[in-house]
């Protein structure tokens, strides 16, 4: 499918397959064309052409509110005038069904997200966090068969977040949907997601296992966007293995100090925590390197010798 | 310099703010009370003696109601257009993009910032050349001219401080669009309109200019005192009636601030 903004492509060509009960992640950069593929899913805009289809059903013109998919919006949308009970129930309401039925289904949904006895509280009144579970508990609630999630946690802290990853994982499996979830964070991608695809220009560059994303990208941008890998150029591959493509290493494959390795200086270091983080220089090329933070480091400026697995050089194509 | 708040302030500046006050609220009281005087010929001060029989000689007298009718018929109607085509346009100019929508926003909110005397006159050579009779009719579209403003404004300015992903969650959760006009549009619009719709209505009680121009033989209540004042018998029968036309338009228009006073947060804004 595509979607095209006058010039703009913010959709191009986009193709891609999702399982049902599946924990799926659009990865990008903002700007990648991964918003806007959630939006074609929940029906808020329509493919400049192309074709979706929700469990065999033509979506095409169908709009948001005769689609099974409910969505956890960025700034969570809660209604204001509304109490949590009343915005829970919300959807429920809509179908038709009583107040007392609705209710009840309410304080069901909000005990799954670990809010029992909120419902009577004005949005207002809740902490980021607090609303963040709200807006799930408004979508679950409708029982969908896909919940689309847009960048739920990007406006968390770091520890909230963390936790509210575990849950989410937990609450999919619990519930057995799909959860198709939108975020610019590599690690909350490859931390929570069944599968991963990784957007850039408003195409996809990559759709596997997060294993698959990080170990092995196919290119040069995945390999630059996941994680920290070393990305190596042509003319360097080509002096270690004999070939002229485009490689990647990873920092935590590189081994410092065995005998055979390539000769290398330490140009800087820094500590992480659990690891030392150190920087070489390798025939004019910087590569960085981490090892575990127990190890000896050797002081900036010495000359050391750096080694990996030929298998580690993971080769790849040239493309952004 | 920092402003202090616990400082009093200084005997001059009480007494400039005293007379500042009693320059624009003085006159509104002499109304007051000449509505009470006996002498029926002119204003003369101190009045001679005080009395309430205006306020039975206004009660009966047919002419007064009628105006009034007229004014109440004119501000309610043009009010109800207001609020509706205000409405619509700040709805379109808030939430979408496309070609001159500035400009759009711009001539919606011209018939405030134009003097009256243009408005009324341009209405008036147009609805001559549209040979349309002068009637209540054109005095509705007069008055609903600077009534969309207010209405518009008011509605525009909740538009923009209501999240739009409001609107998506509400489709997204099974509501199609009159569920979500109703559930969640109008509630979180509504102060804004009943507000707008009030100011409306105040606008349009007072209005004489562009009445003027519009109106055939009625008269609508500020019409009907200007033609009362050079009258020489039962002067403070006008004077009765304008204290009831500053009840009138003063509740209203002090609804409408407390209605608007504690909307400053974004609606729907969830961080």
């Amino acid at each position: 499918m595509s979607r095209h903004y006058g010039d703009v492509r913010a959709v191009d060509s986009v193709d891609l397959e999702v399982g049902e009960g599946e924990f799926f992640a659009l990865l990008g950069p903002s700007g990648s064309g991964k918003t806007t593929s959630l939006r074609l899913i929940a029906g808020f805009d329509q493919p400049t052409s192309g074709h979706i289809e929700i469990f065999g059903e033509t979506a095409e013109g169908v709009p948001p509110y005769r689609r099974n998919v409910n969505t956890v919006f960025q700034d969570y949308a809660l209604f204001p005038h509304m109490s949590v009970r009343d915005n829970v129930a919300y959807g429920l309401m809509i179908r038709g069904m009583g107040r007392k039925d609705r209710y009840l289904a309410a304080e069901d949904a909000l005990e799954m997200v670990r809010l029992p006895g909120y419902g009577d509280r004005p949005p207002s009144a809740l902490s980021g966090g607090q609303r963040q579970r709200v807006a799930l508990a408004r979508a679950i609630v409708n029982k969908p068969r896909v919940l689309l999630l847009d960048e739920p946690l990007g406006a968390l802290d770091l520890k909230l977040r963390e936790q509210m990853q575990e849950e989410l994982k937990s609450l999919q499996q619990a519930l057995d949907i799909t959860f198709i979830f939108v975020t610019h964070d590599q690690g909350e991608a490859l931390s929570m997601a069944d599968r991963v695809a990784v957007f850039n220009q408003g195409r996809i560059r990559q759709i596997g296992s997060p294993e698959d994303i990080y170990q092995r990208p196919r290119s040069r941008f995945v390999a630059d966007f996941v994680g920290s890998s070393n990305v190596l150029e042509p003319s360097f591959v080509k002096d270690l293995t004999g070939t002229g493509t485009w490689a990647s290493l990873r920092p935590e494959a590189i081994r410092i100090g065995d005998e055979d390795g390539h000769p290398a200086t330490v140009v800087s270091r820094s500590y992480t925590g659990a690891m030392n983080r150190i920087g070489l220089e390798i025939r004019g090329v910087r590569l960085t390197a981490t090892v575990p933070a127990d190890v000896p480091v050797p002081a900036v400026g010495a000359s050391v010798t750096a080694s990996w697995d030929a298998a580690a050089l993971h080769v790849m194509g040239a493309d952004a | 310099m920092p402003f202090d708040r616990q400082k009093r302030a200084s005997l001059g500046l009480t007494i400039a703010a005293g007379c500042g006050l009693a320059f624009l609220h003085l006159p509104i009281l002499l109304i007051f009370v000449y509505a009470f005087t006996t002498e029926e010929k002119s204003y003369r001060w101190p009045p001679p003696d005080l009395t309430v029989k205006w306020f039975s000689v206004t009660w009966n007298r047919p002419d007064v109601w009628e105006a009034l009718g007229l004014s109440v018929q004119v501000a309610a109607i043009s009010t109800a257009v207001a609020m509706i085509l205000g409405t619509l346009c700040a709805a379109a100019v808030a939430r979408t993009k496309f070609f001159g929508r500035e400009t759009i926003s711009l001539l919606v909110i011209l018939p405030i910032a134009l003097p009256g005397i243009i408005t009324g006159i341009a209405l008036r050579s147009a609805f001559n050349i549209a040979d349309i009779p002068f009637s209540i009719w054109t005095i509705i579209l007069g008055h609903a001219t600077f009534c969309v403003v207010v209405v518009y404004n008011n509605a525009v300015a909740r538009f923009r401080r209501t999240s739009g992903s409001l609107i998506e969650a509400s489709m997204d959760l099974g509501a199609n669009g009159f569920q979500t006009l109703r559930h969640v549009i109008l509630p979180n619009i509504g102060t804004a309109l009943l507000a707008g719709g009030m100011l409306a209505f105040a606008l349009s009680f007072d209005e004489v200019i562009v009445t003027t121009f519009t109106a055939g033989q009625q008269a609508t209540l500020p019409i009907w005192m200007l033609e009362e004042l050079v009258r020489p018998r039962q002067r403070p029968v006008t004077n009765v009636v304008a204290m009831v036309v500053v009840l009138v338009t003063f509740l209203p228009i002090l609804g409408a601030y407390y209605l608007t006073r504690d909307g400053d947060r974004v609606a729907g804004h969830g961080k």
